[in-house]
Parts: C-alpha cells; sequence; structure tokens
C-alpha cells in the first residue's frame, strides 16, 4: 500500500542524502521526495511517498525515526489529510487547437503558463490522480513534457506540528504507544 | 579565550575523559598530532593501519564499555577505516572516529587526498559529521561522543576540514547536548513488562534467547539474577557469549547454524522464546518459517528496528536491557518446567560438542602432507593432527579468565564451542560483519584498556595475514598479546562449505597453492608445498616470541611458558588437521533443528 510521511528534520547538510541512502540501501520504494524549509528556519519539512506491505512500512517508519535529523515522522495516510502534486505540462498546440486546450485546461482549474507558436505550457495542482487524468486528457494533443513536484502533504485542522519540541511526549512514551496496537 | 580547532579537540577528548587514541598521521591531520605532541594525560597508539586502529579503539571499547577514539588522515587513511567503521557499527560498538579533510575552499575540487568520507561512512555509522564552521565545532564534537555512547550504541565519524582544524574560535566545548531528534527509549513500558513476567511464569517450555545487548547494557549481573529467580535456561547468540557462565548448567550454549544441539532443539520446542538484546538474526534463527514454530515471543530491544523484523513478536519492549530488567526482576516467578529440564537434559547428552573431520574426508591425516607444513618441519612425519578443540580447550584451562579476541571462521566457531567463557565483555568477535583480520587488533587495544588482564586472539592462519602488521604496534608498545594460529592451511571454513556442498572442488582457499599444484586440487597429499610465512619466524623479525606446537601434548607447555611473557607479543602456531570442520553445522536455508552431525547424520 502507498503511505506518505510528512517528515520534520533537522535543516542540515545531507539529511536528503541519508533519507534517499536509507531507501536505495535498504532497497525500499521511494514514489517520490519533496523538501522545503518551514516556518522554523532550522527545520525542514520533508513529505515523501513509497510503497510497501505493513512490515516494510512499519521498518521504513523505525528506521526514519533512527535517523538522528530525523526530528518527527508523521505517516499521514492513517489522518485527514490534504495532499497536493504541482505538475507543469507542455503539450503541442497549433492555434486551432488551443481553445480545446483552454477548455480542457479550465475543467481541471490549470492555468496556462506561456503559449508559443506552437505549444503551451499548462499548470495545475491537486492530488497525485488529478494530475494524471489531467495528462491523460491532454495525450492527444502530444504531451511534449512533464514536471511534476511530487507530493506534499499536511494534516488538517488545527495541530502544529512545527513546534516539535515542547508538545512532543517523551519518545519512550511515543515509542511504546506504537506498540500499545499489540498490547490490545 | 580563542583556541585553534585542534586545541579544543584536545580539551574535548579530556573531558570525555579520553585516556588512549588509536591513530595514524597524515597531511591535513598534522596539527592535530602536533597538538597531542605535548599532552601527558591523552596517550597516542601508533598503529601500522588504519583499519588496525579502528578496530583496536573496537577492541578497546567492547572489553570495557569505555568509547575508543582514532585519528586518521583525509582520503586514504579515511578510506582505509571503512571496514573498521562497518565492523563496529554491525556489532553496535561505540567509537568515534576523527577524519581530516582538505580546506573547505578546496571541498569538491577533487584535491589531493579529499574523499567524501561523509558520504562513504553514511549507511555505516550511526551518524556522522563534516564540520564546516568553526563556531558548531565544539557542539559536534560533544554530540558525536553522546551519540556514540547511549541508546543502541555505534560508531560516529567526524570529518574535521584542514581549515577548520588550525581557525581560532570560541574555547567551550558544552557539558551536555540535547539533539531534538536522538531521545533513545530507557525504561519499558510497564504494562508490556507485566505482560512479559506473566507469560514466562505461564510457560511450560521457557527459554531465554540473549544477544550483545546484555553486555553493552551492563545487564549481565541482573540478568543472572532473573536466571536464578527462574530457573528458566539460556541459549544465546555468537554476541551474547558470557551472559551466564558457559559451564553453567542453565547455559544451553549458542544458538544457530554452528550452535549446540540442545540450544537449536530447546529454540525449536520452546513455547515461550524471552529475547534480550537479540536481533533474530539469520545466523541464528536459519529458516524463519522452522524457527520457535511452538513459541511466543517476547523481545526486549533498545532499538524498535530490530523488534518484529525478522519474526512477529507478541510482547516487544523498547528499553535498555538493563533498565527493564531492573523493572521485570521483582514481578518474576519460578514457571514450573521439571519436564522442560528433563527434555533439555536428554539433548544434552544425545549430542555434545565436538570438532570433527567432514563427511567426505578420509580418518584425520598424519601423513606427509602435513609433513610438508612448517618450514623446520620437513622431516617430521606426525605433523598436522592437533585436534583445534583441543588447543581451545587448552587455552582455557590455563587462562579460563582472559580476554578471548577472535578472527573469522572456523577459529571463531571453535573458540565459541570450546572456550568456557565465565565473564561478561570477554569475547571480542567479529559478530554482524564477520571481519577477518578484527581480532588481533582487536586484542591489541583490549590490552591496552585492560593491561592487568591476559588477552588472546584466537586465529586463523588466513585472517591474522589481514592485520600482521600490528605486530609492530604490539611490540612497540610492548603488549603481551598472545597469538594463538589455528594453521591449517586453509581458509578453512569456506573449505569446509567447499567440502559440503560443493563437491570437495577447494577452490582458491588453500594457502599453499601455487604453480606446481594440480589444477583441481582435491585435498592435502604429497604435492603440498611448504607453508608460508613461517610464523614463526616473522614474529621474531618483528622482535615478538614465536613458537611452533605439533604434538598435543606440548600444548599446555607452550601456553604456560607463553603466559610468562609480560613484555612482549606471542605468537604459538598450532599445525592442526588440516580438515577438521565445525560440527555440528546446520546448511544454509535449512531450519535451526535440522541438524548435520560429523558422521553426516542429519538430527
Ligand atoms: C575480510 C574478509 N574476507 C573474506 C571473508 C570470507 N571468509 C570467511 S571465513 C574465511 C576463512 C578464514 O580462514 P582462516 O583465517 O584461516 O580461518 P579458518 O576458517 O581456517 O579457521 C573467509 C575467507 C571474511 N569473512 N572476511
Ligand atoms: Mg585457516
Amino acid at each position: 500500500m502507498t503511505h506518505i510521511f510528512s517528515m520534520l528534520v533537522e535543516n542540515h547538510q545531507g539529511v536528503l542524502s541519508r533519507i534517499a541512502g536509507l531507501f536505495a540501501g535498504r532497497g525500499y520504494n521511494l514514489e517520490s521526495i519533496t523538501a522545503g524549509v518551514t516556518t522554523d528556519p532550522q527545520i525542514s519539512r520533508i513529505t515523501l511517498v513509497c510503497e510497501g506491505d505493513d512490515n516494510v512500512i512499519d521498518q521504513i517508519k523505525k528506521q526514519l525515526n533512527k535517523l538522528i535529523d530525523v526530528i518527527k515522522v508523521n505517516d499521514l495516510s492513517a489522518l485527514p489529510s490534504l495532499n497536493r502534486e504541482l505538475a507543469l505540462i507542455k503539450v503541442r498546440a497549433k492555434p486551432n487547437q488551443r481553445g480545446e486546450i483552454f477548455q480542457v485546461a479550465d475543467v481541471f482549474r490549470a492555468r496556462v503558463l506561456d503559449v508559443g507558436i506552437d505549444s503551451m505550457v499548462l499548470e495545475v495542482t491537486g492530488s497525485s490522480e488529478k494530475i494524471d487524468n489531467f495528462a491523460a486528457v491532454l495525450l492527444p494533443y502530444s504531451i511534449r513534457e512533464i514536471a511534476r513536484s511530487g507530493l506534499i502533504s499536511m494534516e488538517r485542522g488545527k495541530k502544529q506540528t512545527t513546534e516539535p519540541e515542547g508538545q512532543r511526549k517523551g519518545a519512550s512514551e511515543k515509542l511504546n504507544d506504537d506498540f500499545k496496537i499489540t498490547i490490545a | 579565550m580563542k583556541i585553534s580547532g585542534a586545541e579544543l579537540f584536545i580539551k574535548a577528548l579530556k573531558a570525555e575523559g579520553v585516556k588512549h587514541l588509536f591513530g595514524f598521521p597524515g597531511g591535513v591531520v598534522i596539527p592535530v598530532f602536533d597538538a597531542l605532541y605535548s599532552e601527558t594525560e591523552i596517550q597516542v597508539i601508533l598503529t601500522r593501519h588504519e583499519q588496525g586502529a579502528v578496530h583496536a579503539a573496537d577492541g578497546y571499547a567492547r572489553s570495557t564499555g569505555k568509547t575508543g577514539v582514532c585519528l586518521v588522515t583525509s582520503g586514504p587513511g579515511a578510506t582505509n577505516t571503512v571496514t573498521g567503521i562497518a565492523t563496529a557499527n554491525f556489532d553496535s560498538v561505540p567509537i568515534v572516529c576523527f577524519t581530516g579533510q582538505v580546506s573547505r575552499s578546496m571541498i569538491g575540487n577533487d584535491a589531493f587526498q579529499e574523499a567524501d568520507i561523509v558520504g562513504i561512512t553514511r549507511p555505516i555509522t550511526k551518524h556522522n559529521y563534516l564540520v564546516l564552521d568553526r563556531k558548531d565545532l565544539g557542539r559536534i564534537l560533544k554530540e558525536a561522543f553522546t551519540i556514540a555512547n547511549s541508546g543502541r550504541p555505534g560508531p560516529v565519524l567526524v570529518d574535521l576540514p584542514k581549515d577548520v582544524i588550525l581557525e581560532k574560535g570560541d574555547d567551550e566545548y558544552p557539558a551536555k547536548v540535547s539533539i531534538r531528534g536522538y531521545n533513545p527509549v530507557l525504561k519499558g513500558h510497564p504494562n508490556q513488562i507485566k505482560k512479559a513476567a506473566m507469560e514466562l511464569k505461564r510457560a511450560k517450555n521457557p527459554l531465554f534467547y540473549i544477544g550483545g545487548g546484555i553486555h553493552i547494557a551492563g545487564a549481565v549481573e541482573i540478568f543472572r539474577k532473573a536466571v536464578k529467580k527462574t530457573g528458566v535456561p539460556v541459549v544465546h547468540s555468537l554476541m551474547g557469549i558470557g551472559a551466564l557462565p558457559g559451564d553453567d548448567p542453565l547455559c544451553l550454549g549458542m544458538l544457530g547454524m554452528h550452535g549446540t544441539y540442545v540450544a537449536n532443539m530447546a529454540v525449536t520446542g520452546a513455547d515461550l522464546l524471552f529475547g534480550i538484546g537479540n536481533r533474530f538474526d539469520d545466523r541464528a534463527t536459519g529458516d524463519l518459517s522452522k524457527f520457535a514454530p511452538e513459541a511466543k515471543i517476547v523481545h526486549i530491544d533498545q532499538d524498535p528496528v530490530s523488534i518484529s523484523r525478522n519474526v512477529p513478536v507478541e510482547v516487544p519492549i523498547v528499553g535498555d536491557a538493563r533498565l527493564v530488567l531492573e523493572q521485570l526482576l521483582p514481578l518474576l516467578e519460578a514457571p514450573k518446567i521439571n519436564d522442560w529440564i528433563k527434555q533439555i537434559d536428554k539433548w544434552k547428552e544425545e549430542h555434545p560438542l565436538e570438532a570433527r573431520v567432514g563427511r567426505g574426508s578420509d580418518a584425520p591425516k598424519t601423513n606427509k602432507a602435513g609433513a610438508a607444513r612448517g618450514a623446520e618441519a620437513a622431516d617430521r612425519r606426525s605433523i598436522g593432527h592437533l585436534r583445534p578443540d583441543r588447543v581451545i580447550q587448552t587455552i582455557c584451562e590455563v587462562f579460563p579468565d582472559a580476554i578471548i579476541a577472535t578472527e573469522v571462521g572456523q577459529n571463531q566457531m571453535w573458540t565459541s564451542q570450546f572456550f568456557t567463557f565465565r565473564h561478561p565483555r570477554s569475547l571480542l568477535t567479529s559478530g554482524g560483519l564477520g571481519t577477518m583480520g578484527y581480532g588481533f587488533p582487536a586484542a591489541i587495544g583490549a590490552q591496552i584498556a585492560n593491561p592487568e588482564k591476559r588477552v588472546i586472539d584466537i586465529a586463523g592462519d588466513g585472517s591474522i595475514q589481514m592485520n600482521i602488521q600490528e605486530l609492530a604496534t604490539a611490540v612497540y608498545n610492548n603488549l603481551p598479546v598472545i597469538v594463538t594460529i589455528l594453521n591449517n592451511g586453509y581458509l578453512g571454513m569456506v573449505r569446509q562449505w567447499q567440502e559440503l556442498f560443493f563437491g570437495k572442488r577447494y577452490s582458491s582457499t588453500c594457502l599453499m597453492t601455487g604453480a606446481a599444484c594440480p589444477p583441481q586440487c582435491k585435498g592435502p597429499g604429497d604435492h603440498c608445498t611448504v607453508y608460508r610465512p613461517d610464523f614463526v619466524k616473522l614474529a621474531e623479525a618483528y622482535g615478538a616470541v614465536g613458537m611452533r606446537v605439533f604434538e598435543e601434548k606440548d600444548i599446555k607447555p607452550a601456553l604456560t611458558e607463553a603466559g610468562k611473557i609480560k613484555d612482549r607479543p606471542i605468537f604459538i602456531d598450532f599445525i592442526v588437521e588440516r580438515e577438521f570442520n565445525v560440527f555440528p553445522m546446520v546448511a544454509p536455508g535449512a531450519g535451526i533443528a535440522e541438524m548435520i552431525f560429523s558422521e553426516g547424520r542429519q538430527g
């Protein structure tokens, strides 16, 4: 099953490489990874999408938590969350096709960023499936290039994940909490 | 006050109580060695290879629990540490390894002796750092020592660019650091602990399964109390040796590929397997589908990653083994297990341990093939029939309280089988990575940390050559490390697999193979040449003592003689039967109850 992890990490050099290296070295399946700073410049948020059975996902979560530069790992697949991806799509578009493409773009709430003599660049945001669908609809116009950002995610509601210290439970309680499922 | 990076480094070592540093210099770290030059509190031990320095720091750490420290130069100095770091990482050994790096402005330019050692060692360290700002140095040094020796310990590497080493800056070395992404769990969850105690009390066939974590956590003493209170028998992994004295009736020995019959049968018959500080490693479990099929599993470990990875665990407890056992001990009650103990005693009698020639071989040879071995041996017809098990049992008899290091291969497995370990932290062996060449430098590190103890490396003739240059280190530091070479002329463990599973095709495992050998040699014979090197002469060339033993009756006198020497290393070349095998054995991929014995019978 596909999981989305939203992580807070120290904004140290090499962090991304540690995480990517973990996936490569242990043969985990990484579908996308995005990174950017948070309101605290010392902390970055990394969103990663990965696939695996429950055992593998469990290991991935533990291995990520084990990295010293990783402050917090949230598995958003289990929580109500907002997931968005952005894509730029360049299609071949003869002047007489532009109108159709504008219409399609409108349906997907995509924006036209650039119009050339025989090409257009469109920007679309949404869930990964929406982008897949949009790309599929554009296929007849011959897509020249797609750039996708990878997924970013956020939990719904008022909970704030960027203040990891104060509100964070002792790691010990937290870890053993994870195991409570098995106690019950 | 403003001080240089090198001076802050020294200040940090002193604050951490570092008395010994294993090192090897080079261009970019000259200023650090320069700062150490006039230091009296920190002794620098110059090894002859950076790998030796790391293994020595590792042996120092394993034998004491203190953090081992090494310092090497950039580029090749740094890359030479890789095997040592990976070895320590696999076995959770606290070391801090400092590497020099080219100046910051040159990083990335393929400068002379530049290597991205932080990138190279990322997957084999607990954590690592490249210091890019002199003002971070104090904090990073403190974090390195903190991380290396807390939680599940491990190696930390700190890469120090030359200009950071030279730059003057803050002299502060913090007394404490808090690392927000790093909070090792200490105490276990009380409910889980209650549950574990209840499971143990209810069990009919309970068994403790102990790993290296018991030594790391300093939990041996309290664990022995738990065994006494419950009467539950114990199996251990290679790293768990010494958790219970080897001659305690409740100690069933090692489980797994070269475990004892009784240990493997007990695991297979157990209804409760109570793991502490172990990892359910594949060498211990064999085929997982046949591992402990009847058992509920309780697992106490510091590292959540180890829990429920290879086997599903009913009662997981994350925490420090000693602290968890302290919580657990008052709750423990003795289960009623008379029948179980009777069954165990029966298994014990069925198959005691013995080293034997393999299924494919003839009877032990006392022939001309052996006669060609050893430089001065040409005229001695009876050589080459020492039994490795007898050698090790005699080492144990003469030095029962020694710290034993091993190399890797048959020597390592026979040591685990035939030396009766009684003390915690008394076996230094590369368990996870299985690094040939580990034992000798590790023994040197342990001897430096434990000057009052005997330290012995039980070696193979192949492995010892992988860090033999450290003889010079031992000689110049007057270290009376005894190296007992079980000289079988083979990369014996690999040869054993070839004998059992590859039709005796001894491809590249005979250490005497040369131009004159038949193209497909099927074992020792008249064609065999003289064994090189002559370890006796080699030891003497370094200024160490060399001895050679051919006859069983000479084993003990040689060891006793070696025991009298207090100021130099001693090499004893034991000419053993060439084709002895380690038995019993579980074939790779088989279940651990499916054991092969010397007669070739399946258990
Ligand atoms: C560095 C390294 N290279 C290769 C191996 C594979 N290996 C495992 S045991 C062994 C044979 C070791 O020979 P020796 O030291 O003579 O020990 P013996 O088995 O004969 O006692 C080899 C080559 C290893 N463990 N480590
Ligand atoms: Mg050998």
